[in-house]
């Protein structure tokens, strides 16, 4: 390790019209480490990061590139300095192949000519090396979420980074795409490449973290050696004080069958049997395109069923349209908030609206704004989004606000059954406790509750029951004792230990 | 119901009405200004009156074409309608006067009524062609565009459909109301109308949900697809309200009635800030949108600039304001 950091930030502001985004932050980073920001939403690691990518521009202070100071306009500016970022947003074009992708503005060839063999080639022997398995010839759209996020990552890694910035690069892995991104980060390591590493989850991060800042507010709490500290001391260091245990007790008071699947298939969904019940959280875990999303996008009418019933409270609802099986009771929250979930360029206010419109204030074809309006405010209250978020666009909220804002519309409608589909993706430590509690008084109150999630200590921690998908069946259902990580693990892949 | 922009607190003025209204007031303000020191005939009272009963038709239009663009979509084939029921509406009124001589406003109401069944069919076959099948607003739209306009000409054999009932010409193209135009009237009750549907009813706002995005739309339990078919029928019917109108103004069924409006209505709307991304736009600054148009068209007249020019300065005008539009959409979505 050399004397000077390869960077190294001086007071670093960024200030937006009424909020400072981040706040004279100074932070190091040293060759050949990995070094995890960590915080709440809000608390301006994107801020930071976003200004060392060159994706945006401080509004004081300065940033220093091996003792040099250096004014990053683009992202182009940061990566010519060695400088390469994983954004959370993907930057994938998806009609184009991987390597396609990978190699784009780059591709080798002649003049104008591209030598699509050399780069399929080239694109491969990263992947491979790597560890990541993804066809290279595939379009991008047909890839898997979690395929999509390799991709992503093996085209930072295509630059020949001297600092490499993930964001959330987890998010959508399963456990065993994350070992593999995480071998490949210690070998980067090796060769002295540092790494920013942005996550939520320590249990992940304390495996390849050197040292962890903690930012709060967009101010920087602390920097400490991940050796000399602990969980308890980073969550609170976080928070600013302690969260003991973010997953509530939820109480089993299994009640009446609501929803009976019965050996439903559907595109990646080959016979799938589920029951859900009043006052039971029912988890359902396995590897990203297991179909445990599908089973369920296929129930609310999102993608066709091909076979199989669905009962809800004994009526056949098999092939309803989604507006139908919302309106009989069941709500889909959806993975992809930003896709699927929210009208961004509305404010909260008008996405919450448009649900109680349709749902539990849907009287007669006139609207009355301030009954709406009362209405809502309740629901945020209960999903705790604080009042100067609710007449904001949503699109500047952060991930965590916007998860609010989202489950805020599932409340919108009568329901019995609320199927969370990956409901903390991109979410703070501090809001994912809030949607835990919500969760859990949704099941206590007598309601049905499904969780979806990859996140295993999610579906473990929250669910009276899992389901363990597995290539679109059902692999195994796990009660009382049985819940735990080895076991689940143990499902997810077919008996000869292969995954799909 | 609207625009998204209660944010934003300490920004300054302009930036905020920018955000607000679009780039709708910039333009007016400086059209007044160069067309005031261009012609001293602009700035009266009586010729502003003048523009303001002009700009009836294109507002009406403009209307219609807000609807389409809130839901995600465009309509250029609201020429095409306003061309077709002018053909149908005259053509049916000219065969109904003598089977019901003693009862012309008989005739008219039934010339009417065809007029606006052919804008339905037009506005249902663009609704089931975008919500159903999922084709691109503007491919479909052209096409429909092409198909109704030689429709029109085919019905007619390219000649205008003359001898219509007098009454329709004047009570509706030269009648007054109380002093006021009849044709300011049925704008200003649709203005009204759909003032009250966008900022009060359910469908309005499924319309603005739809346009903003459709996907959580449909997990909002919103019916996608019947969204969009009205938003479709409601442009193609009033297109076709303007187009009875137009046709009482000329006492003939022309087919050549409308011809460059669907690209005026759309750069009225765009001009007031309805956005080409959907989901966003105000009906009371498209009402202001329509009688810009016409204000910069009156006000190129009088400075003599010739109408080859003034489709140069339009296109460009529309241009623009998609320019501005873009600019508008970011500094939504990023608070700046």
């Amino acid at each position: 390790m050399t004397d000077t950091p390869i960077i190294q930030t001086r007071a670093l502001t960024r200030a937006y019209p009424g909020v400072i985004a981040l706040n004279r932050v100074d932070f190091d980073l040293r060759r050949g480490e990995v070094h995890v920001l960590f915080g709440e939403n809000g608390a301006g690691k994107s801020t930071l990061i976003s200004l060392l990518a060159g994706a945006n521009t401080p509004t004081d202070g300065e940033i220093l590139v091996d003792g040099r100071n250096v004014q990053f306009s683009t992202v182009a500016d940061a990566q010519a300095a060695g400088i390469f970022t994983v954004f959370q947003e993907f930057s994938l074009i998806p009609t184009m192949t991987v390597a396609q992708n990978m190699f784009l503005g780059r591709e080798p060839g002649y003049g104008p000519f591209t030598d699509h063999r050399a780069m399929r080639k080239s694109a491969q022997a990263l992947l491979d090396s790597l560890g990541f398995d993804v066809p290279v010839g595939e379009t991008v759209v047909h890839l898997s979420r979690a395929q999509q996020q390799m991709v992503e990552i093996a085209k930072a890694f295509h630059g020949d980074p001297k600092v490499l910035i993930l964001d959330e690069p987890t998010a959508s892995l399963t456990d065993r795409e994350v070992d593999h991104l995480f071998a490949t980060i210690l070998r980067l390591r090796e060769r002295g490449v540092a790494i920013i590493y942005i996550s939520h989850r320590i249990n992940e991060f304390e495996r390849i973290a050197d040292r962890v800042t903690v930012l709060r507010d967009g101010a920087y709490i602390g920097t400490t050696a991940m050796a000399d500290t602990d969980e308890a001391t980073l969550v609170e260091m976080m928070a600013g004080r302690a969260i003991r245990d973010i997953y509530p007790d939820i109480p089993h008071a299994p009640g009446d069958v609501l929803l009976e699947v019965k050996n439903l298939t559907a595109w990646g969904v080959r016979g799938a049997s589920v029951t859900a019940r009043r006052g039971e959280v029912l988890g359902m875990a396995g590897l990203v395109g297991a179909g445990k999303s599908r089973l369920f996008r296929a129930i609310m009418g999102i993608q066709k069923i091909h076979g199989g019933t669905v009962h809800w409270k004994g009526r056949d609802i098999t092939g309803a349209p989604t507006r139908h099986v919302i309106g009989a009771g069941i709500h889909y929250l959806s993975s992809d908030r930003k896709d699927e979930g929210l009208d961004l360029a509305k404010s909260s206010w008008q996405n919450l609206e448009i649900d109680l419109m349709m749902g539990r204030e849907a009287r007669g074809p006139m609207i009355r704004p301030r009954a709406l309006r009362s209405v809502a405010g309740d629901i945020f209250e209960k999903v705790e989004l604080r009042d100067s978020y609710r007449s904001q666009v949503v699109a500047q909220l952060s991930g965590g606000n916007q998860q609010k804002v989202l489950f805020a519309k599932s409340f919108g409608h009568d329901t019995d059954l609320y199927i969370f589909d990956e409901p903390t993706v991109g979410v703070d430590m501090g809001t994912r406790a809030a949607l835990y509690r919500l969760i859990g008084d949704i099941a206590a109150s007598g309601k049905a509750v499904i969780v979806i999630s990859s996140d295993l200590p999610e579906v473990l921690n929250l669910s009276h029951r899992v389901l363990v998908m597995t290539e679109g069946r059902i692999s195994a259902e796990l009660t009382g004792d049985a819940r735990t990580e080895d076991n689940v693990l143990r499902y997810f892949f077919d008996d000869n230990g292969e995954s799909a | 119901m609207t625009t998204a922009t209660d944010s934003a607190p300490r920004n300054n003025l302009l930036k905020r009405m920018f955000i607000r209204l679009g780039v709708l007031p910039f333009f007016l303000g400086i059209a007044l200004i160069v067309f005031a020191l261009l012609s001293d005939k602009f700035l009266t009272v009586q010729n502003l009156v003048n523009v303001g009963r002009q700009s009836v038709y294109l507002i009406l239009v403009s209307l219609g074409q807000m609807l389409v663009l809130i839901s995600g979509g465009f309509d250029l084939s609201v020429g095409t309608v306003i061309a077709l029921a002018s053909v149908v509406s005259a053509s049916v009124m000219v065969a109904m006067a003598p089977v019901f001589p003693d009862a012309v406003w008989l005739a008219i109401a039934i010339g009417a009524l065809a007029g606006f069944g052919s804008a339905l069919v037009v506005g249902g076959i663009n609704g089931i062609g975008v919500a159903v099948f999922g084709v691109s607003p503007f491919i479909m739209t052209l096409g429909v565009s092409s198909v109704g306009a030689g429709l029109a000409l085919f019905l007619t054999g390219g000649v205008p459909v003359s001898g219509l009932p007098y009454a329709f010409g004047n009570v509706f193209g030269f009648g007054r109301l109380w002093g006021v135009p009849v044709p300011v009237i049925a704008a200003a009750f649709c203005v009204l109308a759909m003032w009250v549907l966008m900022a009060r009813t359910r469908l309005g706002a499924q319309i603005y949900a739809v346009g903003g995005n459709i996907k959580a739309a449909h997990l909002s339990a919103i019916n996608t697809r019947r969204t969009l078919m009205i938003a479709y029928i409601l442009c193609s019917l009033i297109a076709a309200l303007t187009g009875l109108l137009l046709t009482a103004r000329v006492e003939t069924g022309e087919a050549n009635l409308g011809g460059t409006i669907a690209l005026e209505s759309i750069a009225a709307c765009v001009i007031a800030g309805v956005s080409l991304r959907g989901g966003l736009g105000r009906v009371e600054t498209v009402v202001l949108g329509g009688f810009f148009i016409i204000l910069v068209q009156n006000g190129m007249n009088l400075a003599q600039v010739s109408s080859y020019m003034q489709m140069v300065l339009l296109g460009a005008l529309l241009i623009l304001a998609v320019i501005f539009d873009q600019l508008r959409y970011r500094m939504i979505m990023s608070g700046r």
